[in-house]
């Protein structure tokens, strides 16, 4: 269980300061999917890093698996159980895609076990297993190895941002089914997707809309769902649908 | 193979990845002196009667057979220069495994210089794995300055890789090459340097013949007070095509130079140098915290995939 009781944050120095998240509350219960979607600029991703501890609140306090943990750092809110593909995944010099999910399970598996979770997403793993996680693999590849590393984790909470960007329309009906099979095999494990895609809204249990750093809505998708006008989900979901990597 | 105590063994595993006596020819000297040898039917080692070093010749034709020369030195104080002449017969095709291995505990300098040169006949072809440690934790510095000399007939091929992660205090090492036409270089370059220590790489390539093609990369990190400078100069002079890349991770105090130089007197050469400095970016540790790293584990993995 995730719940966040009044969470602000506010970035920038002066005149610039900005507040991007405003007083939000908000729980994802156990064995629960939820979709985040809304506007662009309304403070998805920020939503996210605070969730895994990237950012701090400004004020307001986080509480997972019945925790506070709000001052707890990165590296234990991972250990505790939180998992987060990032939006933008980075690229590193040198480290392969093996080592990635090496780390990510926490363990030396074996190649042909790593190759799994690349299966998974639809990369043909015996052609990435050794690439290098650099500039040379393309915005999908590496959405996709994103989305691989953290599937390995076996996570009670899996936050996916914008998992959809970049990923061709074959892989994504796949993605859909991963989706779906996470929940079943994670007991009570939650999952948070953040998207603009109406067939992954068509999944979810809750969906929540934020706008301008604000939730606007959230509810049971049967109750959401209907009111989401082509303003919420709007601009990336035409993209997605052509498969394109514009997004990423 | 002599008898060797552990830490001799535990040198000639770090330079030679020897665990036990190699396969094909050998030759290993420990404390400045011979301490075993093997030539074969095609690989003929002999000692220089001039100066200190060997003279390897590989005949013609040779295929997939390998030479081992590690060096170690696990007494403090000593100071040799080596000299080691390969020649390579026409469309050979070995390996060749040097590597220094210094272990200094004691007060004084121990220090080890070695001139390799290599003159490859037409087509022929060798990889060249060279691999630099330092142990002991006495006063005296472990010292290396490697010289390496390449000469590439027609068509000939050398792969260097060229290694350095630890414990060597000092080091100057100087690579020329030479090539004729369609030969071909491909330098491997990984350093790592802490503490104080300080290394300096220079290269000058000589593109001689059309179809000639160099490719030189350097993969540096430097850690707490220590220093690098990589300095590569490709001269291109027919129509030929050189790459020189210096990618470079500076962390504490670590302070970089690199040098990059191109001549091209030829209207047909193509030569590009690519330099990067910078200290490890914050969102690829942020990155493996995700994944349950603390900050100093992800930095250790990101180093370690940098200079593999
Ligand atoms: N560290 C930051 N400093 C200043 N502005 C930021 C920072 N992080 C995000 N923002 C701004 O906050 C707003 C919300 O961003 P983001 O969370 O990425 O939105 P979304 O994911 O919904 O598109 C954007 O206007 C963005 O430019
Ligand atoms: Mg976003």
């Amino acid at each position: 269980m995730l719940e966040l009781k009044g969470v602000s944050f506010a970035a920038g120095e002066g005149n610039e300061r900005k507040e991007i998240i405003k007083n939000v509350d908000l729980s994802v219960g156990d064995g629960k999917l939820v979709v985040i979607t809304g506007p662009n600029g309304g403070g998805k991703s920020t939503l996210a890093k605070l969730v895994a501890g990237i950012e701090k609140p400004t004020s307001g306090r986080i509480f997972f698996g019945g925790k506070d943990v709000t001052d707890v750092s990165v590296t234990d809110r991972a250990k505790s159980g939180i998992a987060f593909a990032f939006q933008q995944p980075v690229r590193f010099k040198g480290l392969n895609v093996l080592d990635l999910i090496r780390i990510a399970v926490g363990e030396k598996i074996t190649a042909a076990s790593a190759c799994e979770y690349l299966s998974m997403v639809g990369l043909c793993a015996r052609d990435y297993i050794n690439r290098e996680v650099n500039a040379s693999l393309s915005g999908g590849e590496l959405k996709r190895i994103e989305i691989a590393t953290v599937i390995a984790r076996k996570a009670k909470l899996s936050v996916f941002d914008e998992p959809e960007a970049g990923i061709d329309l074959w892989s994504f009906k796949n993605l859909i089914e991963v989706f779906k099979k996470m929940r079943a095999e994670i007991k009570g494990g939650s999952i948070i997707i953040i998207s603009h895609q109406e067939r992954i809204l068509e999944i979810a249990d809750e969906i929540i809309v934020i706008k301008d750093g604000e939730i606007l809505k959230q509810g049971a998708k049967d109750e959401i769902f209907p009111t989401l006008g082509a303003r919420e989900i709007t601009l990336s979901c035409k993209k997605a649908e052509n498969g394109g990597e514009q997004n990423a | 193979m002599p008898e060797f105590d552990a830490l001799q063994m535990q040198m000639l595993k770090e330079v030679a990845d020897l665990h036990k006596i190699p396969e094909g020819a050998y030759n290993i000297r420990s404390n400045s002196a011979p301490a075993g040898r093997r030539s074969t039917e095609n690989i003929e080692i002999t000692s220089k009667t001039d100066v200190s070093g060997l003279d390897i010749r590989i005949k013609s034709g040779t295929k997939n057979e390998s030479v081992h020369i590690p060096v170690i030195m696990t007494k403090s104080g000593l100071k040799e220069v080596v000299y080691n002449d390969f020649y390579v017969g026409e469309g050979a095709n070995v390996l060749i495994v040097a590597g220094c291995g210094i272990d200094n505990c004691g007060g004084q300098d121990s220090e080890h210089d070695g001139v390799h040169r290599f003159f490859l006949e037409k087509n022929a072809s060798v990889k060249y794995v060279e691999k630099h440690y330092g142990s002991g934790n006495g006063a005296g510095k472990r010292i290396l300055n490697p010289v390496t000399e390449v000469y590439l007939d027609e068509g000939a091929t050398m792969e260097m890789e060229m290694v350095q992660i630890k414990g060597v205090d000092d080091t100057e090492r100087r690579t020329i090459a030479k090539l004729k036409e369609n030969a071909k270089l491909v330098v491997r370059e990984r350093l790592m340097t802490h503490g104080n220590q300080r290394a300096a790489s220079f290269y000058e390539v000589d593109l001689c013949g059309d179809g000639a093609s160099a490719d030189v990369v350097s993969r540096a990190v430097a850690k707490d007070n220590s220093f690098q400078k990589f300095d590569a100069k490709l001269i291109g002079n027919a129509a030929c095509k050189g790459h020189t890349e210096c990618d470079s991770i500076i962390m504490d105090n670590g302070k970089i130079l690199a040098v990059p130089a191109l001549e091209a007197n030829d209207v047909n050469a193509a030569l590009v140098h690519e330099a990067a400095i910078g200290k490890i970016a914050g969102e690829q540790i942020v990155k493996l915290m995700t994944l349950g790293l603390t900050e100093a584990e992800a930095e250790e993995q990101i180093i370690n995939g940098f200079l593999r």
